[in-house]
Order: C-alpha cells, then structure tokens, then sequence
C-alpha cells in the first residue's frame, strides 16, 4: 500500500466562504472533513461532495473539491450514482436531518441495505433552518417550532436505530464541537469499504434553542473511551438508543461486508466512465439475430 | 391496391400459453420472407382474464393489426363468445369442437373448423398447453405455411429449458397433428404466398429502445418496474453482463432519474425508462438536469391515464405533461418515434442530442408502439451512427481557469469530468455562475440570472438546427391532411391507402420533435393543406393544442381515441369521412 501523504487543510479551501449563521454547528463539520480528506491525502480531483438542499446543503460550495449541489433529499441517489459511473472517486454526501431524514428517507434505508460504498455525513441540528424553523424529523417530542406552536406532536427518529435496521456497515455519531474526534470518524467513514453514516450533532444556532452547543457539551461522552465495542450489533441497538443526560457519541458499529460494487459485474472492468463505447460488429451480429 | 395478407386471431386466458402460439406464428412467417404486427390486448392480471392477439401477416409491409379478422383460434369459450362474430366474411374460425359457436352471430361466408382436441391431445397425455400448438398446426395447413420451420422455431423457442427434449417432441407432435387433422377434412384456403425466404427480425419497441441503448454506449441503466415500460428493463437486465453495463432496480421513479443523472454527470451515458405515473415523479429531476446541465435520456411509454388509469392499455395523453416536466424554463428535447425501427434511431440520436447540448431528452413512445411486435430488416439498423460526446474536454484544460459553465455563443460549455485534474467545480439546482457559484444566496444578481438562462436556453438554437424539420407524406393538394406524432404513422399511413379507394386523397403530417419545434414549417405545411385533422389516441387533442401554441394555427379538426385500445385504419377512414361530408367536426 502507498503511504499516504498528509494534505494541507488550504488544499480544500473552496471558492466561498460560507455564509452560515456565527456559531452555526456547519462550520466544524466542513473544517472537519476538510481536516479527514487531508489526513487521508485525497487530492480535490478524486473527491466528490454531493448535496441535497438546506443549510448545511450548501458545503459543496465551501470545499475545494469536485461537488454536486442537487435536488432536496436526493443526494444519495445521485451519489449512488455517480460512485457506479466512476467508483475510482471518493464520493462524501452531506446534507441535513429534513433532507436525509425526512424528504429523501427511502434513498437513506436503500443505500444502506444496498452496502454501495458511500460516505454520509448528516448535519443534524434537529430544526429545519433555511426555512427558518419548522419541526424537522430529529425534533424531540414537545418541542416548540414555528410549525409546532403546541409542541411537536410526533416522537422522533433515531437515525442511528435505523441504519442499523437498514444495514449500514459503519454507524457513527460526532459532535461538531469534537473536531478531532469527529475528523477521526469521518476519514474512518471514507476509509470504510460500504456505506458510512456519520449523524453529527451541529446545533442551529438560530431556531433550535433547546438543543444548544452548550446542552450537548453537558451530555455527550465519547464510546472510545469507554469499554464499548462496535463489532458487536446486539449492543449497538442498545447503545444507539441511549438520550437524555449521556448521549455518546463515536463509533456505534462497524463490520465488513461486500458492497454493492463488489457485486456489480459491469465494474470489474474499471470504472464504467472508462469503458469503451459502442458495439463490435460482432455483438451486433449476435444481437440482431436474437430476433431472427 | 390489395395484396395478400391474413389476420389471426388467438384469444386465452393470461398463463395458457396463447402467447407462445403468437409468438411462434410471428417468428415462423418472418423467417419465410413475409411481414407481420401483431398487437396483444390484455388485462392488469398475471393469470386468467382474457388476452387477445392480433396476428397480422402480410406479403407486403403491414403496418397495423389492420381492420380485418380472418381466421380466429379459439380454444376457450369466452373467445369464441367474444370474438367470433368479428371473423369477416370468407374467414374461418378453428375451435375445440366441445366450444359452442353460436351460429347467429357469426357473419356471412365464415368457415367452422371443428378440432377434436381432446382426441388429438391423447398421445400428450392430455396436456391442454397443448391445444394451441394443435390450433397452429391447423393454420400453417389452412394458409399453406411450412410446417418444417415451424418445428425449427419451437425447438428454438423450448430448447435449452429443463426437459426440453421432451417439450419440443411433445409440441412438434402436436403441431403436425393439428396440421394433420385439418388437412385431412378441409382444404387450404389458396394463399399463393412467395415465400423470399429473407429472414426477418420480429421485435417490439421497448426491446429496440434496449437495442439503441446498447448501440449508444448507454453504461447505465436505472428503472422501477411501470407497464408498459418493463420491457426494456428486462431486455437491458439481461444483456447486462455481457454488454458491461450497469442496470439497476431502484426503489422509486425518484431514484431512477437522480441516479442516471449522477452517473451522466460523472461521465457516463445513462437513461431510464417509465410510464406517466413514474415520469410524474420524476420531473423535479428533469429540470435538475437542465440547471446542471447533464445528459440524460428519459423514455415515457405511456399508457392510459390519469393516475393509475389503464396500465395495460394505450393513449397518448402525455405531451401536456412532458412539455411542462419541471418549474421552469431550461432547455430539452422531446422526441416522439414512429416505429419500432425509428424506437432504436431515436434512442442513438437521443443521446448525442443530450451529450451535445447538455441537456435532457425526453422519448415519448406509448403501449402500442413499445409492446407491439413487427417484422423489421437487419439492414434496417444503422449501427454506424458516429457516438458524438459534445463539448467533453478529455485532454485537460490548459487556458487557465477553467469555467464549467462559461457564457458561449452557442450555449454549450466545454465539460470536465469527475477526476480531471485542475478543474474541480461545483454543478447546482440552485442558479449560478459561470464557474458554478450560487449567485441565489447573494441579495441580487438580475444581471448574471440573465445571462445564465440566455445561455442554457441558447441551447435550443443549435438543436433545433440539428432536427430536420417534419415532410409531409403524400400528395400536397391531398383533400384532408391528417396530422400525429409518435405511434399513430402506421395507421394514418394505411387509413391513407383506404381513403384512396373511397376516392379521399390524404397526406399525413408526422410530428417526431414536439420540442425543439419546427415552427415555420409545421405553420406552412397546416397552412396550405385544405383541411386538417389531427389523430390522436387522447381527449382533448394535445398534440393540437400544442401546435395551436408553437404556430396560431388551429386545425380543422380532431380524431380522438381514448378508449385504451389503437386506432385501427377504419376508424380514422369513418372519422374522416363523416367530417369532410359535414356530419360532424
């Protein structure tokens, strides 16, 4: 294996800066998987960022890298593919809890159980906020929002639970405030051969005034440094399920299993962007004399 | 002018094996030099209900299941209740002789070929599958066809299966002695076929849609399975391996479109097939691919609507709903083939158009033309098509910056792929600029909006200049001009022929491109023609609606069916008819 050189964090520094609210949760998630590419020494040509809509929708924007900025809850089903046209590229998908969980949720369950080797990296902040604060599919039972001025009427959806249901092969949770940490899952994530879920708390600094930077730093501990082991599933549903005064965050679940492109004939002769195109004359032949 | 031709029906239920029967007919005559169509009615059911094939086998180019039945197969009691009154004067009808055929409602002159199916199924060991091999056999004696080609097809078509020695020997007998037990009581019925033996190919829409794809360089594939568009997901799926291509099952229509636009944005040539309800959810992504500007080819088979509407029946009711695909204006193409041969052509030429503008481009084929089964010529496939990727920088970019979405005369920005070295950018549904950053998150920027959206909808110009414009078949001074788009060609061109005999001329106006749209020309062409009725398989006559938009003109009048099932030639010669005398509009 070639060693890997190390990328400055400049390497990924994007055309704009983000135009994010101050204190926005975002803005450590983008440093973070600007800090997991280069540590990973992935040049900007052989990344592709690809997004829904919302506010954390927009990082393509910010990353010197190749990036897709698509339609509301879709990400995933154009980054499946794109990793089929070329999977020699190093597609990361981010996006939001309205986007991943809520509107685009059946491309979320289907890219799992199908195992295509994808990077997701889901700023949750529990809010919708480019629509400027209505309940979101994370939004805790009770919860005043624009949209829920008696509380939120429906119990939220454990991301994590289900990924492990779906059968996501690398389940974690970072916190936007841990940038080391969570630098340290992301580039597990792309390094993992399937497809990774990173759920992050990114607190919305503006709309969610319940689930704050501060309240998530007096309640999360991290699964590293306790005895928690990630290969074992049983415990990861146990696990993922923990809320309320010690929420952990870290690597929930890990375990390999063959990907969709493994399985995928067509691939094993190079990325399909590379194949040649057209048809011999003798496939031609055979093919028309199919319907003789 | 006549010439000789047969119509066969066969009727069954869903599961009875009549569709082999059909399909083996087909093969047999094509493999003879002669040229069929054969249409299949069926129901939403995988097993009973009724199905009706359609055989229509000519010496010459049939272009239609026609107007005519000939000879009927009936080998249950609801086809014979069903159909046998439809046997045309001269025709005969072959029966399971325990069948009842009510006398009264049969026409004049009509042949009854009583079959003793249950005395000639006993060597089988009374296997009913049978019977309709038997029922072939008796036709391939009654219209003189080689019962040895026959027995070739059938091994073909069960050979290779588990027991299939036994398959073949059991439907080889059975054929020969329900071509036996006909010889032996009737005479053929005098058909003077001229056997060329120039093999034909018998194929269906959906399948030469594959074919294109295929001949294309199509790479990717992605598809929830809709009737009557299944068939090229199937055909694709397995041609697949062998073909390295990446076909996928996804979990909605949703899926499908943003995945083939994510495998067309990094480079590859990719395309999905649907029904309206799948399109419908598609459309937030057509519009997708022409903000991002990506190349993707769209086939909506329709069938009857709205909603779930009639899933195993015809119509052409779409056009409102492809013209107005997505918010938005943004350049694309829709293109409506004409036959099963122009289904391959279209598709090949779909995707140099998408490639070179950068563009979607939408193919809009319907039940009958997708799943209908006609002879064509191998030489009818042009397969040296040149592959014309557009502006795909493949040699990297060297003039300095490099603009994916750089404001060009002609619209088109040269492309970089996925992997390119020194030319990473970002593609947006949101507006941008030039090298793809979102002007919609400044306050304002009217200037570069329009300047974007004057150079996508540039786009239209080049391409409207790459689609010849539509020629009008038959004579300019004809007494009415009938005018479709897609699938109706065939049946307008022989009501044509029918016309001519009832002393009508007719010429016909087909639409291929609804967009781009060939404006002065279509308005010229409606503009000098004496009265003009469009065809339509629809309710409100959309393809006249459209025109009445591209050019002021509103023709004259309109034939419109929408009871699910094709026009057939006699409907449009009485529709034609009863307007040009006044009766109605």
């Amino acid at each position: 294996m070639a060693t890997v050189v190390e990328l400055p964090l400049e390497t990924y520094k994007g055309p704009v800066d983000p135009d994010w609210c101050p204190g926005c949760g975002d803005f450590g998630v983008l440093r973070t998987l600007q800090r997991a590419a280069g540590k990973l020494g992935i040049h900007p040509k052989d990344l592709m960022v690809v997004s829904g809509i919302g506010c954390s929708s927009n990082l393509p924007g910010y990353i010197h890298a190749y990036g897709f900025h698509g339609l509301h809850g879709r990400a995933l089903a154009q980054a499946t593919g794109m990793k089929l046209g070329n999977h020699d590229l190093h597609v990361v998908i981010t996006g939001g809890d309205g986007d991943g969980y809520g509107i685009g949720i059946q491309h979320f369950i289907h890219s799992m159980r199908r195992n295509i080797d994808l990077t997701y990296v889901v700023m949750n902040n529990q809010i919708y906020g480019l629509t400027t604060g209505q309940a979101s599919p994370t939004t805790e039972r009770g919860e005043w929002t624009k949209s829920t001025p008696g509380g939120c009427p429906e119990d939220d959806l454990n991301p994590l639970a289900m990924a492990l249901i779906a059968g996501a092969t690398y389940v974690a949770r970072g916190s936007s405030a841990e940038q080391e940490h969570l630098t340290n899952l992301i580039a597990q994530g792309i390094q993992h051969k399937g497809f990774a879920l990173i759920d992050v708390f990114s607190p919305c600094v503006t709309y969610n005034k319940h689930n704050t930077h501060q309240w998530f730093k007096e309640r999360v501990y991290k699964l590293e440094e306790t005895d928690y082991d990630p290969t074992d599933y049983d415990r990861a549903l146990l696990k993922v399920r923990e809320w309320g005064d010690q929420i952990p965050i870290g690597l929930c679940y890990q375990v390999n299993r063959p990907t969709y492109e493994d399985g995928e004939p067509a691939l094993k002769k190079g990325p399909l962007v590379h194949h040649k195109l057209g048809l011999t004359p003798e496939q031609r032949r055979t093919l028309l004399q199919e319907f003789m | 002018m006549q010439h000789l031709e047969v119509t066969v029906g066969i009727g069954g239920a869903a599961g009875d094996g009549s569709g082999a029967t059909g399909d083996n007919l087909a093969k047999v005559c094509s493999r003879l030099g002669l040229h069929v169509f054969a249409y299949n009615s069926y129901q939403s059911l995988v097993r009973g209900g009724h199905v009706w094939l359609r055989l229509r086998i000519g010496a010459q180019k049939v272009m239609t299941h026609g107007d005519d039945l000939n000879l009927l197969i009936g080998l249950n009691q609801d086809t014979l209740d069903r159909h046998a009154g439809e046997v045309v004067p001269g025709g005969g009808i072959l029966y399971n002789e325990r069948l009842k055929v009510v006398q009264d409602d049969l026409q004049p002159e009509v042949q009854l070929y009583p079959l003793p199916i249950r005395e000639l199924l006993q060597p089988f060991g009374r296997q009913t599958i049978l019977q309709n091999t038997i029922a072939l056999g008796g036709i391939f004696w009654l219209l003189s066809l080689d019962l040895d080609v026959l027995e070739g097809a059938i091994q073909e078509l069960f050979g290779g299966r588990r027991k299939s020695d036994e398959i073949v020997a059991s439907n080889v007998g059975a054929a020969r002695a329900g071509y036996q037990s006909v010889r032996e009581r009737y005479p053929a019925l005098g058909y003077g076929w001229q056997f060329t033996g120039k093999q034909r190919m018998v194929v269906s829409g959906n399948e030469m849609f594959g074919l294109g794809a295929l001949a294309a360089g199509c790479k990717f594939y992605a598809a929830y399975p809709m009737a009557p568009s299944t068939a090229v997901l199937h055909w694709l799926a397995r041609h697949a391996t062998s073909h390295d291509i990446v076909v996928k099952q996804c979990e909605d229509e949703i899926a499908v479109l943003n995945m083939a636009i994510g495998a067309a944005h990094v480079g590859v040539r990719a395309m999905c097939a649907t029904s309206g309800g799948g399109f419908s959810l598609m459309t937030e992504a057509v519009g997708l691919a022409g903000m991002t500007e990506t190349p993707v080819v769209v086939i909506d088979v329709q069938r009857g609507g709205p909603s779930t509407g009639l899933p195993t029946k015809t119509e052409q009711a779409d056009l409102n709903q492809l013209f107005g695909a997505s918010q938005g204006d943004y350049p694309r193409a829709i293109l409506a083939p004409t036959d099963v041969v122009d289904c391959f052509n279209t598709v090949v030429e779909a995707f140099n158009l998408a490639e070179k503008y950068q563009c979607p481009v939408l193919i809009a084929s319907d039940l009958l033309l997708s799943e209908h089964r006609e002879s064509a010529d191998p030489e009818d496939f042009n397969f040296d098509i040149p592959i014309d990727r557009g502006a795909l920088v493949t040699n990297g970019v060297t003039n300095g910056e490099y603009k994916r979405f750089a404001l060009t005369p002609s619209g088109v920005s040269p492309r970089v792929l996925p992997g390119t070295e020194g030319t990473a950018y970002v593609a947006a549904s949101d507006e941008h600029d030039e090298t793809g950053v979102l002007i919609s998150d400044e306050f304002t920027n009217p200037e570069m909006r329009v300047l974007m959206m004057d150079k996508r909808m540039r786009k239209m110009e080049g391409l409207l200049k790459d689609c010849p414009p539509p020629q009008l078949f038959g004579p300019a001074n004809a007494d009415v001009t009938l005018i479709g788009w897609g699938s109706t060609k065939g049946v307008i061109r022989e009501a044509i022929a029918a016309l001519a005999e009832e002393g009508i001329t007719a010429n016909n106006l087909q639409i291929r491109y609804l967009v781009p749209f060939h404006e002065p020309e279509v308005r010229d062409i409606l503009q000098a023609s004496r009265h003009t009725l469009v065809v339509e398989n629809n309710y409100t006559g959309q393809l006249a609606r459209h025109i009445r938009a591209e050019t002021g003109f509103t023709v004259d009048g309109k034939i419109l069916k929408y009871d699910g099932e094709p026009f057939e030639p006699h409907h449009i010669v009485a529709r034609v008819k009863e307007i040009l005398h006044g009766n109605s509009r």
